[in-house]
């Protein structure tokens, strides 16, 4: 009894390693690739251990919030072809049967509804978070009651055409008052000379004193 | 100079249809006479150098000088803006200041036979004045859309499943989709109309309502408008220089305009491309530059203003070509780095090589080593080449330059906004500054020809004219807009000039007479200009004018008559593809530049028949 026991527990430590070897592969799982030091520069963190550990639960999280509470655990994400590049491929298996595995397309539906969370936890973005042939749905446009170039347009229109009827305005009056005051220069026409003509002029002008200085200065 | 008596052309009559010396005398002392006159000397000498220094400047200069030797072009540049500019500049201050005329009377006034070169030169500035001002309301657009962050050029919008982005934009680039698609809505021929597109023709409305404020009672109101539009630029200019030189690859930019390569002076086609350039760059045949210095006192001196002026349009183009390639040389490199980043990362991805490992520096050396050991994986990459000597000659003049090139390098500057807010602003200051010139051109001659009933106000007359020329110019904002205007900027503004360049020049020496003129000049400015003018304005500059139009107009005749379209259904999108031109554009060829070229032996054709026809 107590050989068959030892038998199968040696079995099940040899095969599980195997058989979780065997479920992790990139067909049915993710590769996925980090760029830390591009992301971060200066900032950059060393992936290790820890992080790794932090990748697989922030993952469990994901899985766990797209099932509505389904108890997913680090142990259920499953790791291999780790990289220096700081890439690898996971699988995710379900907590229920360890030898079974999520579809594909759960895991992804999983992630893109948790995306956001998981590129936050690692201080990434959508393009250094890369999770190969998970295309990142692309932000909704921003949406403008009015378009601002309608807004500039309606100041600057609003700005001429008040410079214009300024304008006009101001040349209408200047025609009246001119007619009036032309008006006024009737009634004090004496001899047919307007007074303020001689005003100015006091007596002949004398060409020979013409100023020198024929050139307009700048 | 005997000589000089004997190839005077025979002129009756010339006596009394001019002022006398002393007549002018008269008129300046006792400031009679309705014509208007400059508040200042400032703002004549700034609409002067607003009209001249224009969009020509920042966009066809830099390009010119880039793609025909750098440091070398300014040789050829310099030796024809002083024998071919300079003179014929002066030739237009002094004999609009001795005249004092618009530019049609002072053509008939010369000799009734010359009324010709007055029509061109009107048929002229009002054909530029149409499509010009549509590159105004483009300039309007942008900077009306400036006011947003992140700027509508900077991203690809994003499709209607949002699961990617336009195709057109994302097989092209933002900006190029931005320019072609939402502000141009262009269409794939000439052929198509496309119809009007509204947001242009807004923009071409207000375009066309801040010229008539500016112009709405001639030099009074334009003088004062020009204290902004013709210095603000400069300032402009002065920002982005700073700006430019501290980003990263802005020398090597500069270092691309200004090396020289001295072979390019063997190049005719340098050379012809100077002449023609600061023929083009002073605003010359026109028309506004007569009739500015006519309202100018009678000493004015217009030698000094001349010389002046050129030196100013000379600078600005240096100034705003280096001011340009800084910016140019940034976009280069920020492609360059773009490029070969994308490069790296596939590189990493592909061999799963830690971060890090290859770098800007040693990637060609990792190239070389990973190609050694792995040649097969490396040639299935399709690894793009990175030259940054390819991304500084990318497209970079006229429209494409402002609209494409320089938007997506202000979209990779910090405050990106702000940088396109004084970009645009100062394109617009720059159009405007010569569309006052243009405009000038055409009010004055509609004026001289007494078109309009005598009971019409200045207001008035500017009013209609402005409305009918946006009426016309909507044209330009249908979906083929982009068409015409490349066919009204290739036909209109280049061979009717150089004739009536070349023959306003014979007409003031040897039909005014070279002795009077020089009288003339003697009685303004008190001294007989010296040998340097009577050369170039009796020889020199009739004779290079007479060179450019001949190769020009060869090289118009015997080219294809292909135009480039945006068509994102050729075989090589986004490359702008070669289409020819549909017959029928003949005739609108024939219109642009035949008409204007033909009114003058027309007119004196036309004139000599009347008078024949009245005496039987």
């Amino acid at each position: 009894m107590w050989t068959v026991w030892t038998v199968w527990m040696v079995w099940m430590v040899c095969l599980v390693p195997t058989t979780s070897e065997a479920l992790c592969t990139e067909d049915d799982g993710y590769k996925v690739r980090l760029s830390i030091k591009t992301a971060l520069g200066g900032d950059a963190y060393e992936w290790n251990e820890s992080e790794m550990f932090f990748f697989k639960a922030t993952l469990a999280f994901a899985m766990r919030t797209y099932s509505g509470g389904e108890q997913y655990d680090v142990s259920n994400i499953l790791v291999c072809d780790e990289t220096l590049r700081v890439s690898f491929v996971f699988v995710v298996t379900k907590p229920s049967n360890t030898s079974e595995l999520v579809p594909r397309t759960e895991v992804e539906n999983a992630i893109k509804k948790s995306r956001h969370r998981i590129n936050s936890a690692f201080l990434l973005t959508d393009q250094t978070l890369d999770f190969v042939g998970i295309n990142p749905t692309l932000a909704a446009p921003i949406q403008y009651d009015t378009p601002p170039w309608l807004i500039a347009f309606g100041v600057v229109m609003g700005l001429v055409c008040a410079g214009i009827v300024a304008l006009l305005v101001s040349t209408f009056l200047n025609k009246k008052r001119s007619k009036k005051s032309a008006d006024e220069e009737e009634a004090g026409r004496g001899n047919g000379i307007l007074c303020e003509s001689i005003r100015g002029k006091d007596g002949l002008f004398n060409q020979g004193l013409v100023d020198d200085d024929r050139l307009t200065k700048l | 100079m005997g000589w000089s008596t004997k190839l005077k052309l025979p002129n009756p009559g010339l006596d009394e249809r001019i002022l006398s010396h002393a007549q002018l005398e008269k008129l300046e002392v006792e400031e009679a006479g309705e014509r208007p006159k400059w508040d200042n000397k400032a703002q004549y000498m700034l609409t002067c150098v607003g009209f001249c220094v224009g969009l020509g400047n920042v966009w066809r200069f830099p390009y010119l000088c880039q793609s025909h030797g750098g440091g070398a072009f300014m040789i050829p540049f310099l030796i024809l803006l002083v024998l071919e500019g300079i003179p014929l500049l002066h030739l237009e201050f002094a004999i609009g200041q001795r005249l004092r005329k618009g530019s049609m009377d002072v053509w008939r006034t010369i000799n009734p036979y010359m009324m010709g070169v007055g029509l061109a030169s009107m048929c002229v500035s009002l054909l530029v004045s149409l499509y010009y001002n549509t590159i105004i309301a483009w300039v309007l657009w942008y900077f009306f859309n400036s006011f947003q962050e992140p700027l509508p050029w900077s991203q690809c919008p994003v499709n209607a499943n949002r699961s990617g982005f336009e195709q057109e934009c994302e097989r092209s680039s933002p900006v190029d989709y931005f320019w072609y698609r939402k502000t141009l809505n262009i269409t794939t021929d000439i052929d198509q109309t496309g119809g009007l597109q509204w947001w242009m023709v807004l923009c071409l409305i207000s375009a066309w309502a801040v010229l008539y404020v500016c112009c709405i009672r001639g030099i009074e109101t334009t003088g004062k408008a020009v204290y902004v539009t013709s210095t603000l630029p400069y300032v402009v200019l002065t920002i982005f220089l700073i700006r430019g030189l501290t980003l990263k690859g802005s020398v090597s930019g500069l270092v691309f305009l200004f090396t020289p390569d001295l072979n390019e002076l063997a190049n005719p086609a340098t050379w012809l491309d100077a002449g023609a350039q600061v023929f083009y760059s002073f605003s010359l045949a026109f028309g506004g530059l007569i009739s500015f210095s006519s309202y100018n006192s009678i000493h004015n001196n217009c030698e000094q203003d001349a010389v002046i002026i050129s030196i100013i349009n000379a600078f600005t183009s240096v100034f705003a070509a280096t001011v340009i390639y800084t910016i140019i040389g940034f976009r280069a490199t920020q492609r360059f780095d773009d490029c070969l980043g994308g490069n790296i990362l596939t590189l990493l991805n592909t061999f799963d090589l830690p971060e890090g490992n290859i770098t800007e520096s040693n990637y060609d050396l990792a190239l070389e080593s990973l190609n050694a050991t792995n040649p097969d994986i490396v040639n299935r990459l399709n690894l793009q080449t990175c030259d940054l000597n390819t991304f500084l000659t990318e497209g970079v003049e006229g429209t494409g330059l402002a609209f494409i090139v320089f938007t997506e390098a202000i979209t990779k500057m910090p405050l990106a906004p702000l940088w396109s807010v004084l970009f645009f602003v100062m394109l617009f200051c720059l159009g405007l500054s010569s569309m006052f010139g243009n405009i000038e051109g055409v009010l004055t001659p509609l004026q001289d020809l007494k078109i309009f009933p005598k009971s019409w106000t200045k207001e008035a007359i500017s009013g209609v004219t402005c409305l009918l020329c946006c009426c016309i110019g909507l044209i330009f904002v249908q979906g083929s807009g982009n068409y015409w205007l490349a066919l009204f900027d290739s036909f209109a503004g280049s061979i009717p000039l150089l004739i009536t360049g070349f023959c306003e020049m014979v007409g003031v020496v040897y039909v005014y007479g070279m002795d009077r003129f020089n009288e003339d000049l003697v009685f303004m400015i008190g001294h007989k200009p010296n040998i340097f003018w009577q050369a170039t304005w009796r020889v020199i500059s009739p004779l290079i004018m007479l060179v450019i139009f001949l190769f020009y107009f060869v090289t118009t005749i015997s080219k294809e008559f292909f135009y480039i379209a945006w068509d994102p259904e050729s075989a090589k999108f986004p490359t702008l593809e070669q289409k020819p031109y549909p017959t029928w554009i003949y005739v609108i060829i024939f219109i642009l530049a035949g008409i204007p070229s033909l009114a003058v032996p027309g007119a004196a054709i036309f004139r000599a028949l009347w008078k024949r026809c009245c005496k039987i």
